[in-house]
């Protein structure tokens, strides 16, 4: 902020292109910033990156790990040889949905293929604070309770795992699936908030501006989260999915306050004291900024704060009806019953 | 001179006005404009009426499911213990006319989805409502018209529809909630969709449709807590004809007023998947009870 304020004293107009605070960009007949639009959050950029490395990438450094990526994928798009044998027994060793066995072929992906750039660095986490890039970790206290809610668990806290990896009792019954797999919410906490880049696919958001609220769209189970301005929240006593969301300017920044959470979303393994602040500004006329903080004194002994661009896209968002298709949940379970009935059957002989 | 000549540009203003803006000027009320001179339609709707039970006009009934008794109908084994709570409350409809002109084989359909309500409804099981159906469910929605961008969002299952007033061209895929393309006609907000799958019903009355179905709806403010809504309906796989369904949507006027979460996916795990739980929850209806059983003594 500082050293924008020296480049606007030397040269505004340059100023106005370099700084977020001096942003210009369409403006709505209130006189605030007009943030609308479809935006495409699908960045390389990790939340968290290894401790001990850089927070920022070099060009050289970003073009290099780009590079690989997209070779990757030029890799999973070639097309399948029909005399391709079968995959090794339990899998080629890759995790993830798409690695493994091939559940998914590229061609139905759509994670990101840059990272992210924030005040013309090139970002190697989301997460900007702690400076380490990393999300501070859990107090004993939190993993204790998670401890004892693995017994239960109803988060998508579980999506990264590898499937086969999951512990007993994971498939015993559909609340014991993550909310992804159970269309209640996006998995990789598209919809936050805080909304997260999914590195999977689905990863654009829509902004509406009325006089008197802001609705964040996201496409993954279409999630509309609508923020009135300048209210105050919920009562206490109503929990939220997505929390409840108030929102209010600070200059030209949109700051949006989250809380009400209920105790099944379950952010980070955070309860449902959880409180989100999230600020959108704008960073160009096709960029916004998004910045959030999330605190909850039970999960972590501090707040933590990522932020990351958010590109404006021309692509349409179709309808992502999820609930409504979803033989997955059905076959996980009848899969796991037919699994115990082998099983039974062998102990049986 | 000058004075003439504005005075005449005015007249012709005030004509073009009087022919382009039917609806408003019939009603003489004249919505609140949003910032580009559009009607504003923001605000929190709701439709107040049992067309959602059924859109046809029809008497009240013992139960949504039913099965034959002794003396008539009456609640069918599974809907048994909610007794008046699983009636149908009567209503005069909102189907122009009274009655959808279905095809015959297609009205032998209807019948059978009735009949088969209880596994049938794409309600039961929490599915998008497709359109116009999300438009009078019990449930609030909420417009959000800005200069650049349209949307309706429904408490219902979270569904959400864009309105697109640039038109991109034929669905490229058939969806529960449709494609919407808008445009004004005077003070009415003219919404034509299309694409819409043929899962979604209109009620729960087994009223239905084909992928064929387009919709051409008319949001229309005539008051300041009133939409009109009409609703034109063709099927040429259905229906005989195109047929109108036109009802009000009212402002909520609580203060607090607020879409809340209804997901109900979370609603219906148990009915959908709750036969693979590793241990079933037992699915036999406890017996009803409603009052302690009487004690009769024999007559003399």
């Amino acid at each position: 902020m500082r050293k924008c304020f020296v480049l606007f004293a030397a040269v505004a107009a340059i100023a106005a292109i370099a700084c977020p605070a001096f942003a210009q960009g369409p403006r709505l007949p209130d006189g605030h910033p007009d943030l609308q639009g479809t935006y495409d959050v699908a960045t390389l950029t990790p939340l968290e990156r290894p401790a001990g490395t850089k927070a920022v990438l070099t060009p050289a450094e970003a073009a290099k790990l780009e590079k690989a990526t997209a070779a990757r994928r030029d890799k999973a798009n070639e097309a399948i040889k029909g005399d391709r044998p079968a995959p090794p027994k339990g899998g080629d060793g890759s995790p993830g949905a798409y690695g493994n066995v091939g559940g998914y072929n590229y061609f139905w992906l759509d994670p990101g293929s840059r990272y992210t750039v924030v005040d013309g660095q090139i970002r190697a986490s989301i997460v900007v604070d702690p400076p380490d890039g990393r999300v501070p970790a859990m107090l004993p206290s939190a993993r204790q309770r998670m401890a004892a809610l693995e017994a239960r668990p109803t988060s998508d806290a579980q999506e990264s795992k590898d499937p086969g990896l999951e512990p007993p009792g994971s498939y015993d019954d559909p609340e014991r699936r993550p909310l992804g797999e159970r269309c209640l919410l996006g998995f990789g906490s598209t919809s936050g908030p805080p909304a997260l880049p999914d590195y999977f696919y689905n990863n654009l958001h829509q902004i509406v501006q009325t006089g008197d609220s802001v609705l964040i769209l996201t496409e993954m189970v279409h999630d509309a989260r609508i923020v009135p301005m300048n209210a105050q929240h919920l009562p206490k006593t109503i929990r939220r999915w997505m929390g409840d969301s108030v929102g209010h300017w600070e200059g030209d920044t949109l700051v949006v306050d989250t809380t009400n959470f209920n105790d099944k979303t379950r952010f980070h393994e955070s309860t449902d004291n959880l409180h989100v602040v999230e600020r959108f500004s704008r960073m160009d006329a096709k960029t916004l900024l998004y910045r959030f903080t999330v605190e909850d004194a039970a999960t972590w002994d501090r707040p933590w704060t990522g932020e990351y661009a958010w590109p404006a896209t021309n692509e349409p968002i179709f309808e992502y009806a999820c609930h409504e298709a979803n033989y997955a949940l059905e076959d996980i379970l009848r899969g796991a019953r037919a699994r115990e009935a082998e099983a039974a059957g062998k102990a049986g002989k | 001179m000058r004075n003439t000549i504005e005075n005449a540009i005015t007249m012709v203003f005030v004509a073009i006005l009087a022919i382009a803006l039917p609806a408003a000027a019939q009603t003489g009320y004249r919505a609140p404009r949003t910032a580009d001179g559009k009607p504003d339609l923001n605000g929190i709707w709701q439709a107040l009426n049992e067309a959602n039970y059924d859109i046809e006009a029809h008497v009240a009934r013992p139960a949504l499911a039913v099965r034959p008794g002794p003396y008539g109908p009456v609640p069918a084994t599974p809907v048994l213990a909610l007794g008046a709570v699983g009636s149908v409350p009567p209503g005069m409809g909102v189907v122009e006319g009274g009655e959808i002109p279905y095809k015959p084989e297609a009205l032998a359909k209807r019948n059978e989805n009735r009949e088969n309500w209880l596994t049938s409804d794409p309600e039961i099981k929490c599915y998008l409502p497709g359109v116009p159906r999300a438009n009078y469910m019990p449930y609030p929605f909420q417009i959000l018209q800005s200069a650049s961008a349209f949307m309706i969002v429904y408490e219902y299952a979270g569904a959400v529809r864009n309105v697109l007033f640039k038109d991109p061209g034929p669905p490229p895929v058939d969806s529960w909630m449709g494609q919407s393309v808008g445009h004004w006609e005077g003070d009415t907000l003219v919404v034509d969709v299309k694409g819409m799958n043929d899962q979604s019903w209109f009620d729960r009355a087994g009223n239905y449709h084909s992928d064929a179905l387009h919709v051409v709806e008319r949001y229309t403010r005539t008051s300041p807590d009133v939409i009109s809504y009409e609703a034109t309906i063709e099927d040429p796989q259905v229906f005989t004809r195109p047929w109108k369904m036109s009802l009000p949507l009212y402002r909520r006027q609580e203060k607090n007023a607020q879409l809340l979460d209804f997901k109900c996916p979370e609603f219906v795990e148990e009915l959908l998947y709750g036969q693979w739980r590793k241990k079933p929850l037992s699915r036999e209806a406890t017996e009803p009870r409603v009052t302690e059983p009487r004690v009769t003594e024999p007559r003399p």
